[in-house]
């Protein structure tokens, strides 16, 4: 008998350190409280997905606040209302970004074939969208031509921003003592940061135009507008980037008797290329789905160019956008839409694998640790 | 292969603040000098104008004379790159160049100024420097991991194998041990004493144990208050400087009533 009542287990203790805490379920609890307020309220002004979720949310926030308040304290209550505002304004950033990727899914899909991907528009005229909406064939014609052009402008807009967005973060944070020419250029950068791009468009349009005569329009005039664009924010995200290698190991450098240039070019620059090679890759991103500089330095062609030097370019945004404002058929303008929702994919998985790309890069320069 | 060091009259400016004053001092070759003195009295401003680092931040500037064997440092049309691959230095944090190997940081002297090396010879540049700096052993079978893996003496020792690879004739050590543990310390401490039978070496520190054990001269340096230029009040050997000073600041320092 004494043995069972010792081995009975004492009554259990209230852990004192644990008072006035909510228990873990209790947010939940108040969350799906909030969702059944939230659609009675939005019932009553037109129940609509969009008012359900908006007013959940708002009570959610403040019934987080009051029953905290009420339980765990001021400070707790403060730390809560926080904590759900927080998240909640990044639901809200988050929305429009997976509805555009959902949209252009949903409707691009379909149109994502061989013909769009690996033929041009070259020869396709309203007869044929009107022969294929007439006999439900598959949609003829693609954008290669505009994949091919979005590539050959990009990469020269590359290939003349990088060296002079470079070399300028490189006098800007190695060379220059802050005198009138670093303030100067630092000062042109942040404007040129705000260019609109069309602006930008007609700067190399007018440029090329007094060089080579009026209307010239090729690829490597789009691709110098896009350079316009491209430059201030390599510099930017390079100047960034330099500045946050210790100045400890250029001195290191510096006392083991190496010139500032070698300095500079084998360890400054090795130890930031990480940081600059994204900066770059997402410098690209941020041109490569440019419409309004393209439309009037490169024009428009349905037949494929591979040279940037001469005749007219189509990118895929121009693409994108001509086959919505003048559809090839005006009377059938479904294969139109479905071509231009289908490049919008196109394009989007470009941006995405540039992404992806620059924080590949990142993870292959970054400095290694380890033992 | 090492040199000695006159100073004559200098004074050391950033923009038109005085911060050191008219230092005189000759070094020995092949001796350990130690510089210490209360924080901002200008040791480490003086020991950076020894190999020309000072003119590095922007506005600095010195005047009077330095001589390596005769030579003036700062006569006209002297390369501060030359004068700063004959005179060497290790800096208070340990900075090993992140994107480099062991061996590579080791080398970096060499490799950065593109200079030609058979494979044989950098390897033992390699053993050579390493074993100089007491760390060959411990690093021996990973010499491709970088040199930002290594505990912070071993990051430190490995600044100083980079300095000695490109044998210097004078290094100069700014608060080498003031970021590392005693043990970390110690090693730093003997291998100075082993650097000496080669190099003249000059080192700046807060520890004044540290100062007595390693140094054969030692070099008290003060200021008279905020926003006055660092002096060097007395120069002497180190046991006369600890036990036997002349000057009444000196003693107070050393014998720790000040500072």
């Amino acid at each position: 008998m004494s043995k069972l009542l010792t081995d009975a287990p004492a009554p259990a203790k209230r852990n004192t350190l644990t008072k006035n805490q909510l228990p873990g379920w209790a947010i939940w609890a108040v969350a799906a409280g909030s969702l059944i307020l939230g659609a009675a309220v939005s019932s009553l002004i037109g129940f609509s997905l969009v008012s359900w979720a908006l007013i959940s949310a708002v009570i959610f926030v403040i019934a987080g606040y009051v029953v905290t308040l009420s339980v765990e304290g001021a400070r707790k209550a403060k730390d809560r209302f926080a904590t759900n505002l927080i998240f909640a304004t990044f639901i809200i950033a988050v929305v429009p970004l997976i509805s555009v990727i959902w949209t252009v899914l949903q409707n691009g899909i379909a149109g994502l074939s061989y013909n769009l991907v690996f033929t041009s528009m070259n020869g396709m005229t309203g007869m044929v969208d009107n022969e294929t909406v007439a006999n439900g064939t598959e949609v003829l014609g693609g954008a290669y031509h505009g994949i091919i052009g979005t590539l050959l402008i990009t990469m020269w807009a590359t290939i003349i921003s990088v060296p002079i967005g470079l070399l300028t973060a490189v006098y800007l944070v190695e060379y220059s003592k802050g005198g009138a020419l670093s303030r100067g250029i630092t000062f042109f950068v942040d404007v040129m940061t705000g260019i609109p791009s069309i602006v930008a468009g007609l700067f190399a349009a007018a440029l090329f135009g007094l060089i080579f005569g009026p209307s010239t329009r090729t690829g490597f005039v789009a691709a110098v507008a896009l350079s316009v664009l491209m430059i201030p924010v390599v510099v930017r995200s390079t100047e960034e980037m330099l500045k946050i290698v210790p100045n400890e190991l250029r001195e290191a450098s510096y006392a083991l008797g190496v010139r500032k240039w070698r300095t500079v070019l084998k360890v400054v620059v090795p130890t930031a290329i990480s940081g600059i090679a994204s900066g770059v890759t997402l410098a690209i991103a941020r041109i490569i789905g440019e419409t309004a500089p393209l439309l009037v330095t490169a024009g428009f062609v349905n037949s494929i160019n591979w040279n940037v030097f001469g005749g007219w370019m189509t990118t895929l945004p121009t693409y994108i956008y001509r086959q919505l404002m003048n559809p090839t058929s005006p009377t059938n303008v479904e294969p139109s839409m479905q071509r231009a929702w289908a490049a919008a994919l196109i394009l989007i998985i470009f941006v995405m694998l540039l992404n992806l790309f620059a924080r590949l890069i990142a993870r292959i320069f970054a400095p290694k640790t380890g033992r | 292969m090492s040199k000695r060091i006159d100073v004559k009259d200098l004074n050391v400016y950033y923009g038109n603040f005085r911060a050191v004053e008219g230092v005189n001092i000759n070094i020995d070759a092949r001796s350990v000098t130690a510089f210490i003195g209360p924080s901002g009295c200008g040791k480490s401003t003086f020991l950076r104008t020894l190999n020309r680092m000072h003119e590095v931040l922007p506005g600095a500037r010195v005047e009077g004379e330095v001589l390596l064997d005769g030579d003036n440092l700062y006569g006209s049309g002297v390369d501060p790159v030359t004068v700063r691959s004959q005179i060497g230095m290790v800096f208070q944090r340990p900075n090993p160049f992140p994107t480099m190997s062991i061996r590579d940081n080791v080398l970096a002297g060499v490799k950065l100024n593109n200079k030609r090396m058979s494979k044989s010879d950098a390897d033992a540049l390699v053993e050579k420097s390493l074993t100089g700096a007491n760390l060959w052993n411990e690093v021996k079978d990973r010499l491709a991991k970088p040199g930002s893996g290594l505990s912070g003496g071993q990051q430190q020792r490995l600044c100083i194998a980079r300095a000695i690879a490109v044998s210097p004739q004078v290094i100069l050590m700014d608060e080498p041990c003031s970021a590392l543990d005693p043990i970390s310390t110690l090693a730093i401490e003997d291998l100075i004493e082993e650097l000496k039978t080669q190099y003249t070496v000059v080192i700046v520190t807060h520890n004044m144990q540290q100062a007595a054990r390693v140094s054969d001269k030692t070099a008290f340096f003060n200021i008279a208050g905020t926003g006055k230029p660092g002096k060097l009040i007395e120069y002497g050997d180190t046991p006369t400087i600890f036990s036997n000073p002349t000057e009444k600041a000196t003693e107070d320092y050393v014998s720790g009533r000040f500072g």
